[in-house]
C-alpha cells in the first residue's frame, strides 16, 4: 500500500481513535528524509505505545546518528493502541511509519528497541501488522532485515526465532556497521544467508541462527554450538570507547508522553556493585561525559526543543566523578529558566539533600532514595550496605528541608529473605514517617514502592530461584496490612507480573515457542496491567509442555550452563560465582572505584582502555599494547578469590 | 508586556489537545528565547491563555492566544524570532501588542464560526438547514445532558461543494459561557454521521467586534 493510500485511509480512521496523536508523526524536530534518493532506510521500532517509546533515549540517539549519514534514513513506528490495531485491521492498513507512512515492509531494516521483556508479545505483533513472517525462518530476500538491542536482549533466547539478528551492547558504533554490510550485501544480491553471515562477523552481533542449543537429559541447558564456523562464541557484547556527544535535537511530541523531557546520559555503567542489578553489571565499565559537555548539550537541547525539563541520567548520580562541580554549573548557568531539572538515583547521604537543594527550582515533588533492602543484613547480601541510622539521619534531614513526601524504593524476594527482613520494611516504613512527624508535623508523607526481585541473567544473583506466587503474596499481604495508614502511600508489583518478567528474562531457546503461543492466544501490551493475561501465558506453557517453575523456582547448582552465556558481558563467570559466594557470606564489596575487583571488563576491553587513558574510564589504566608482557591487564590489587 | 497572537491550526496539530497546545506554545517561546511572564505563587504558571478550546480533529485559521513576556520588545522583532521556533501545525497570521488590563480572552468570545465539509457521499437530496433552522427546538443530547441546539445556531448555510464535490456548509454557533454550540451536533442533526465531517474554524466572534444580526 502507498503512503498516500495509507494517508487517506488514516483520515477516517484517526478521528476515530484514543489520542490520535500518538499516530500522526509530523512533530517538531522530525525528520523527513526523500525516500526515493536514500539507499539505506531503516524504521526504530519501540513496541509499546508512543506515549512510552518517545521517551525512550536509545531511540532518540538512534535517530539520530543514522539520519545524519547521507545514504540513510531512519523512521519511527510505534505499537498502535488496541483500538488503533483493530482499526488498522479492519481497513487494511499496514503498520507504518510516522514521518513518511510507509508501510514497515517497504524498509530495508527493522530496528527494534528491547530494553525489558514485557515487549516480546509486542513485537510479534508489530510483525503481524505490518504483514512480515514473524518466524527469521519463513523470511526471504524479499524482507527486511530484522534486528533488536536493548538491556532484554542480553538472553535473546526467548526472541531467538522471530529476530534475524540482535545488537548486545551499546548501539552507537554497530548500527553504523549493520547498515554498511546490509547495503553491501543488497547490492551483491547474494543470499539471504549471506546476509546473515556477513552480519555474524560484525562484533557485536549475534545471529542467532546460526547457533544450535543443546539440552541435557533432565531438560537443563547444556551448551551452544555454532552451526556457521566463522560465527563468533561468545558473543562480546560491544561499547563506545568514549560517549559520544549526547543528542541533542529531540523530537518534541505533540502529546504528553511519561518523560516528556530533555534526557541526559552524564555517565554510562555504575561501580557500586549492588548483585541484583541487571544494568550495573551489563553497562559495565563506567564512563563519564565531561562537566562542560553536558552543560553544552543542556544549552543546545533548551534552543532546539523548549523542554521545561531535563533529566540527567545516570545508574548512580551521586557516583559522577564532577557531581558537585557539573550542578554548581546547571545552576547558574540555567537557573532563572523556569526549569525542572532531575537528578535521579542519589545516594542516602546528606551530600544528596545538598545537590537536590542547589537544582530545585520552582516544583519540586517528592524526594526519592532506594534503600532496597530494610535491615542491614539484607543490604549487606545484596551489596547495598549502608546503616539504618544513615538512613534515618537522611530522611529526616530531607523533611527539615523543605520536602514533604519521601519515595522510598524497597525490593521483596531477595535471596534468603525471610519474613522479618519483609517485617522490617514496614517498620523502618513507620520510623522515617514518624522521624518526619517530629520536624514538620502531619504533613509528613511517605510513599513506598516495593517491587520484586527477578534473578537476572549475568548477574551474581542468577543461580537463585524467584519467590514461588504464594512468598510474594504473602510477603504483599503483610506489607499491605501493616502500612494500611494515612500518610503512608504503599505501591506493588502485581505478582503475575513478576512471574513473567522472571520467565522471559531466564528463558532458553524453548521459551520462543512460548512467546508465539502466549501471542497466538492474545498475550499482548503484558507491561500494561488492564491488558497483562496471565492466562494466556499458563496455556501457552501448557501446550508447549514446559514447566514455567523450571526457569524460575529452582535453586541451581553453581556449575549448571544457563542459556544465556554465548551472549558475553565481559564479566568473568567466576567473578560472579565469587561475588555470589560472597553475598551468602553478607560480604560486601567497596565501589569498585576504590578498588579494582577484577570483573572481567578491563582484560577483555584492554585496548580500548589503554588507548583512552585517563578520566574517561573509571576503571584502573592499562598501558598500551607494546609496554605490556605477560599478563594482559594488570589491574590494582586484584583480589585473591576466597575459597573457603 | 503582553501579546495577542492571531494563528492557525493546522493539519499537523490536528490532534493537539487544548493543553498540549499550551505546552507547545510554551516551548515554542523558550526555542524562540522569549522570556515567558510567570503567575506568583508555589507552582508558578507560564502565563499563556488561548482563547476557545478547538476540539481534537479541528483545524482553525482564526485562533487567538496572549501571551505575557518579561521584557518590553518590538513587536517586529518577536515576530522574527517567533518564526523558526514554530512547531509545524502553527502558522502565525499577525502579532500585536495589547493593553495589560484588556479583558481576558476568554470572556471576550461570543460565537464561532465553522466551515463544515462532508467526506461522504450524501443520499437523496441531503439534508435542508433550513428546515433544521424553522424548527423551534432541537432537543439533542451530549455526555448524557439533554439540551437545546436550535439556540445555539446563529447561522446555517449551504455553501457551494468543495473541488472534490464534497458537500460544504458554514455554521454560527454560540460560544458563551454555558452555552457552547459543536459543529459535529449540527451534522449529528441534520441526520449524518459527524465523524465522516472534516470542521475547520474560520472565524471567532469577540464582544468588541460582534456584527449585526444583519451581516453575516
Amino acid at each position: 500500500m502507498s503512503p498516500l493510500e495509507i494517508q487517506a485511509r488514516l483520515e477516517r480512521i484517526l478521528p476515530t481513535v484514543q489520542k490520535p496523536g500518538r499516530y500522526t508523526g509530523g512533530e517538531y524536530n522530525q525528520i523527513v528524509k526523500p525516500w526515493d534518493t536514500t539507499p539505506a532506510k531503516v524504521a526504530l521500532v519501540f513496541p509499546d505505545v508512543y506515549d512510552i517509546g518517545m521517551s525512550n533515549l536509545g531511540m532518540a540517539i538512534l535517530y539520530e546518528i543514522i539520519n545524519q549519514r547521507d545514504d540513510a534514513l531512519a523512521e519511527r513506528c510505534y505499537s498502535p493502541w488496541s483500538d488503533m490495531e483493530a482499526a488498522l485491521r479492519s481497513h487494511a492498513v499496514p503498520l507504518y511509519s510516522l514521518e513518511t507512512k510507509h508501510p514497515l515492509a517497504d524498509f530495508d531494516i527493522i530496528g527494534f528497541s528491547l530494553p525489558y521483556e514485557t515487549l516480546y508479545t509486542n513485537t510479534l505483533n508489530i510483525l503481524d501488522l505490518a504483514g512480515i513472517p514473524l518466524f527469521s525462518a519463513e523470511r526471504t530476500k524479499e524482507h527486511p532485515l530484522v534486528i533488536a538491542g536493548g538491556h532484554a536482549v542480553y538472553n535473546p533466547e526467548p526472541m531467538h526465532a522471530f529476530i534475524d539478528a540482535f545488537v548486545i551492547g551499546e548501539g552507537e558504533e554497530v548500527i553504523e556497521e549493520i547498515i554498511d554490510v546490509q547495503q553491501a550485501w543488497r547490492i551483491s544480491g547474494t543470499s539471504r544467508e549471506d546476509l546473515l553471515h556477513r552480519l555474524s562477523h560484525i562484533m557485536g552481533v549475534y545471529v542467532p541462527a546460526l547457533y544450535t542449543a543443546h539440552y541435557e537429559a533432565d531438560g537443563t541447558f547444556s551448551h551452544m554450538e555454532k552451526i556457521y564456523s566463522q560465527a563468533p562464541l561468545p558473543v562480546l557484547k560491544r561499547i563506545v570507547a568514549k560517549l559520544p556527544p549526547p543528542p541533542t535535537h529531540f523530537i518534541v511530541p505533540y502529546i504528553d508522553t511519561v518523560h516528556n523531557r530533555i534526557p541526559i546520559e552524564i555517565m554510562r555503567g555504575c561501580t557500586r556493585g549492588c548483585r541484583f542489578c541487571h544494568a550495573g553489571m551489563i553497562t559495565r565499565p563506567v564512563r563519564e561525559r565531561p562537566v562542560e559537555e553536558i552543560v553544552q548539550a543542556i544549552k543546545s537541547s533548551l534552543q532546539n526543543t523548549g523542554f521545561e525539563e531535563i533529566g540527567l541520567l545516570s545508574l548512580s548520580s551521586s557516583d559522577y566523578t564532577h557531581i558537585l562541580e557539573l550542578v554548581e554549573a546547571v545552576s547558574t548557568n540555567f537557573h532563572d529558566a523556569h526549569l525542572n531539572i532531575s537528578l535521579p538515583s542519589l545516594r542516602i547521604e546528606s551530600f544528596s539533600i545538598e545537590l537536590m537543594e542547589k537544582l530545585r527550582g520552582s516544583r519540586h515533588g517528592g524526594f526519592t532514595l532506594a534503600p532496597e533492602a530494610a535491615t542491614e543484613r539484607m543490604r549487606e547480601i545484596i551489596n547495598k550496605p549502608i546503616s539504618t541510622q544513615q538512613l534515618l539521619d537522611t530522611t529526616r534531614a530531607i523533611y527539615s528541608r523543605g520536602w514533604t513526601t519521601i519515595k522510598l524504593y524497597f525490593m521483596i524476594g531477595h535471596p534468603s529473605e525471610t519474613i522479618e527482613d519483609v517485617q522490617a520494611i514496614a517498620d523502618l516504613c513507620k520510623q522515617v514517617l514518624s522521624e518526619g512527624r517530629k520536624v514538620i508535623g502531619k504533613k509528613t508523607q511517605l510513599h513506598a514502592g516495593v517491587s520484586t526481585f527477578v534473578p537476572k541473567p549475568h548477574t551474581p544473583f542468577q543461580w537463585v530461584p524467584c519467590d514461588s506466587l504464594e512468598q510474594i503474596q504473602a510477603k504483599q499481604a503483610l506489607l499491605k496490612r501493616e502500612l494500611r495508614q494515612k500518610n503512608i502511600k504503599l505501591t506493588w508489583t502485581a505478582p503475575y507480573d513478576t512471574l513473567l518478567e522472571a520467565w522471559l528474562s531466564r528463558g532458553d531457546r524453548r521459551m520462543a515457542e512460548v512467546v508465539y503461543r502466549a501471542w497466538r492466544s492474545g498475550a499482548l501490551f503484558d507491561a500494561w496491567q488492564e491488558h497483562f493475561d496471565y492466562s494466556a501465558w499458563i496455556k501457552a506453557f501448557q501446550e508447549t509442555g514446559l514447566d514455567p517453575a523450571f526457569y524460575t523456582h529452582r535453586s541451581r547448582l553453581m556449575d549448571e550452563a544457563f542459556p544465556w552465556e554465548h551472549i558475553s558481558t565481559g564479566l568473568r563467570r567466576k567473578f560472579l560465582t565469587e561475588d555470589y559466594l560472597w553475598s551468602l557470606r553478607g560480604q560486601t564489596r567497596v565501589d569498585c572505584r576504590e578498588r579494582c575487583f577484577a570483573c572481567g571488563i578491563l582484560p577483555t576491553f584492554a585496548e580500548l582502555r589503554s588507548m583512552n587513558p585517563g578520566e574517561v574510564w573509571q576503571c584502573p589504566e592499562v598501558k598500551p599494547k607494546s609496554e605490556r608482557r605477560g599478563a594482559i591487564v594488570n589491574p590494582v590489587d586484584i583480589p585473591v578469590v576466597a575459597s573457603d | 508586556m503582553r501579546l495577542r497572537i492571531h494563528f492557525h491550526k493546522t493539519e499537523a496539530m490536528r490532534f493537539t489537545g487544548h493543553l498540549d497546545l499550551h505546552k507547545a506554545w510554551e516551548r515554542t517561546l523558550r526555542r524562540a528565547e522569549l522570556r515567558l511572564a510567570y503567575s506568583q505563587g508555589f507552582h508558578p504558571q507560564p502565563r499563556i491563555n488561548l482563547a476557545c478550546a478547538l476540539p481534537l480533529g479541528f483545524t482553525s485559521e482564526c485562533e487567538l492566544v496572549d501571551i505575557w513576556l518579561e521584557d518590553e520588545m518590538p513587536v517586529d522583532q518577536i515576530q522574527i524570532q517567533l518564526m523558526p521556533a514554530l512547531p509545524p501545525g502553527i502558522m502565525i497570521t499577525h502579532v500585536e501588542d495589547i493593553p495589560l488590563s484588556a479583558p481576558s480572552l476568554q470572556t471576550q468570545v461570543v460565537a464561532v464560526e465553522y466551515s463544515i465539509t462532508y467526506l461522504d457521499p450524501i443520499p437523496g437530496k441531503g439534508p435542508m438547514p433550513a428546515e433544521l433552522l424553522s424548527a423551534e427546538t432541537l432537543p439533542r443530547e451530549r455526555r448524557g445532558k439533554a439540551y437545546d441546539l436550535r439556540p445555539l445556531i446563529e447561522a446555517l448555510e449551504v455553501r457551494p461543494p468543495a473541488l472534490d464535490g464534497c458537500a460544504h456548509w458554514f455554521v454560527r454557533l454560540a460560544a458563551r459561557e454555558k452555552a457552547t454550540g459543536r459543529p459535529e451536533e449540527v451534522v449529528a442533526a441534520l441526520g449524518l454521521d459527524p465523524s465522516a465531517a472534516r470542521y475547520h474554524r474560520t472565524r471567532l466572534i469577540l464582544l468588541e467586534n460582534q456584527p449585526s444580526p444583519a451581516a453575516s
